[in-house]
């Protein structure tokens, strides 16, 4: 299979990306591993934004369902499909991947009901029935505010929001939205819709109890310390861009997201990236950046791309306000136990992790992030825990079959 | 309208176009799967990455649940 441009995630960035490629009367092909378009945020809406349409274009063919698994050669990648491996070379790629939650272990956080925050509202969009299940969210940042607003609406009980960020530095985020009257009106509708709702500053989940299941949550309100029985808890630290398809593709990355020029392209010059993978900022600029990319990786439009610049500027000036407020407290981190397990596909505890000295020891003796998650989930976590950076992806990027790899050497 | 399926053999009806993961916590938190030391795991993520929540899903093993749309007659088990 060949396109002129090749996307990575159906999610706003990615589509609003392949939509520009489209007006640029570019072959298009768009990928992403659900089921349906839309990515985390836009999940389970049918009707999104017109792109529903977008999906008859005679330019584009979309593959659901459709995993990235290796980049087998420059211009190349190798994809398993639920139709069977496909080798699809392109010109231009855009990476528009997305985010996941960061989730730090505590006591508890294993037992079925504990949830990501995002991973819990992700869950309602999907379908799952909540209606009169007791539900505690914790963690930091708006994520948490509008987790709460979708399991209201799901008709859920909404127990308590525990924002680990303390009052005065919430204060702070507050007045600094001022400057981005767009977000503060959001701000607004959800906290009107969640009135009523207890929001709970300097708050945070030391364990989690429950046999089997989560019975209920001790959290850490200001001084004191609260049980609360509940069905469900979701908790989430924020957003971590996903940057193992970027990795693999050996383009450059600074912090946690992709290096980027102007024009968002990466160090390896045919690739692009858009949204969260250029570090996290939300639905408005990942379509924006969508745009750009989708535009520039196109070569067109050259005349609209220094406006869309000047305001993807503001747009990160707002991803910096978030870094800064809901920054994680030492607390959090000091929650875990000898006995709390760090990776949950292998099983690895703490107390066993604290005795080696780096990421490629822990690894080789314990299997440490060599699950079927390669890491995804505990890798931020050692890193905040023990200071080890993950800073390798190797292919296989998703368990695959074998006849996939096989066909990617006989192609 | 619902589809059927069954889960560890027992029959679950549950609404069509809703995720295989979002169709089996239902009811409220319960075991997908039993991790490595035998602990049971329920979707953790929600969205494809913790691979928490796979299944056997008519035969193939480690099917991402929160990544499945329910089908009628579809034989769901658990692993581990």
């Amino acid at each position: 299979m060949k396109a002129d441009i090749a996307v990575i995630g159906a999610g706003p960035g990615g589509l609003a990306a392949a939509a520009a490629a489209l007006s640029c009367k570019r072959q298009v092909v768009l990928i992403d591993d659900n089921p349906g378009i839309g990515g985390q945020i836009w999940r389970g809406i049918p009707s999104i934004a017109g792109y529903s349409t977008m999906l008859n274009h005679p330019g584009l063919r979309y593959l659901p369902s459709a995993r990235v698994v290796a980049a087998p050669a420059g211009g190349q990648l190798l994809l398993e499909t639920p139709n069977g491996p496909i080798i699809l070379r392109y010109a231009r790629l855009i990476v528009a991947t997305g985010a996941r939650e960061f989730l730090f272990p505590f006591p508890g956080w294993t037992l079925p009901g504990v949830m990501g925050a995002g991973g819990l509202q992700a869950m309602v969009k999907s379908g799952m029935c909540v209606s009169g299940q007791r539900v505690v969210l914790a963690g930091t940042g708006p994520l948490l505010l509008a987790a709460a607003d979708t399991l209201k609406r799901a008709g859920a009980e909404v127990s308590l929001i525990a924002e680990q960020a303390q009052g005065a530095a919430l204060m702070r985020f507050a007045i600094s939205l001022r400057s981005f009257p767009s977000k503060l009106k959001q701000a607004g509708h959800l906290l009107w819709s969640l009135r009523g709702t207890p929001y709970h500053p300097d708050s945070y989940v030391t364990s989690a109890f429950g046999h089997d299941r989560l019975h209920g949550v001790h959290v850490q309100s200001g001084s004191k310390p609260v049980k609360i029985h509940c069905d469900w808890l979701g908790v989430g630290y924020g957003l971590k861009p996903n940057t193992e398809l970027l990795l693999t593709l050996g383009c450059a990355i600074d912090g946690d997201h992709a290096e980027v020029d102007d024009h968002l392209r990466t160090s390896v010059p045919e690739i692009y990236a858009a949204g969260e993978s250029t570090g996290v900022g939300g639905l408005d600029k990942a379509s924006l950046e969508g745009q750009l990319a989708g535009l520039a990786a196109a070569e067109c439009a050259i005349a609209a791309l220094p406006a869309l610049i000047r305001q993807r500027d503001r747009h990160m000036r707002f991803a910096g306000l978030l870094t800064r407020h809901f920054a994680l407290r030492p607390e959090i981190i000091s929650q875990v136990t000898d006995n709390t397990i760090v990776c949950r596909c292998e099983d690895v505890t703490h107390g066993r992790l604290s005795t080696f000295g780096n990421w490629r020891e822990a690894k080789l003796q314990t299997r440490c992030g060599m699950g079927p998650c390669q890491g995804r989930l505990c890798a931020s976590a050692c890193e905040s825990l023990y200071g080890w950076r993950n800073t390798i992806s190797r292919p296989p990027l998703q368990p695959a079959k074998l006849a996939t790899l096989a066909s990617a050497t006989n192609p | 309208m619902t589809v059927r399926l069954l889960f560890e053999n027992q029959a679950l009806e549950v609404q069509e176009g809703i995720t295989l993961a979002a169709a089996l916590a239902g009811t409220g938190p319960i075991g997908f799967r039993y991790s490595v030391s035998g602990e049971p795991r329920a979707a953790f993520c929600g969205m494809g990455t913790c691979f928490e929540c796979r299944v056997t899903v008519d035969g193939i093993a480690h099917q991402r649940a929160c990544q499945i749309i329910v089908r009628d007659g579809m034989e769901v088990r658990r692993e581990g």
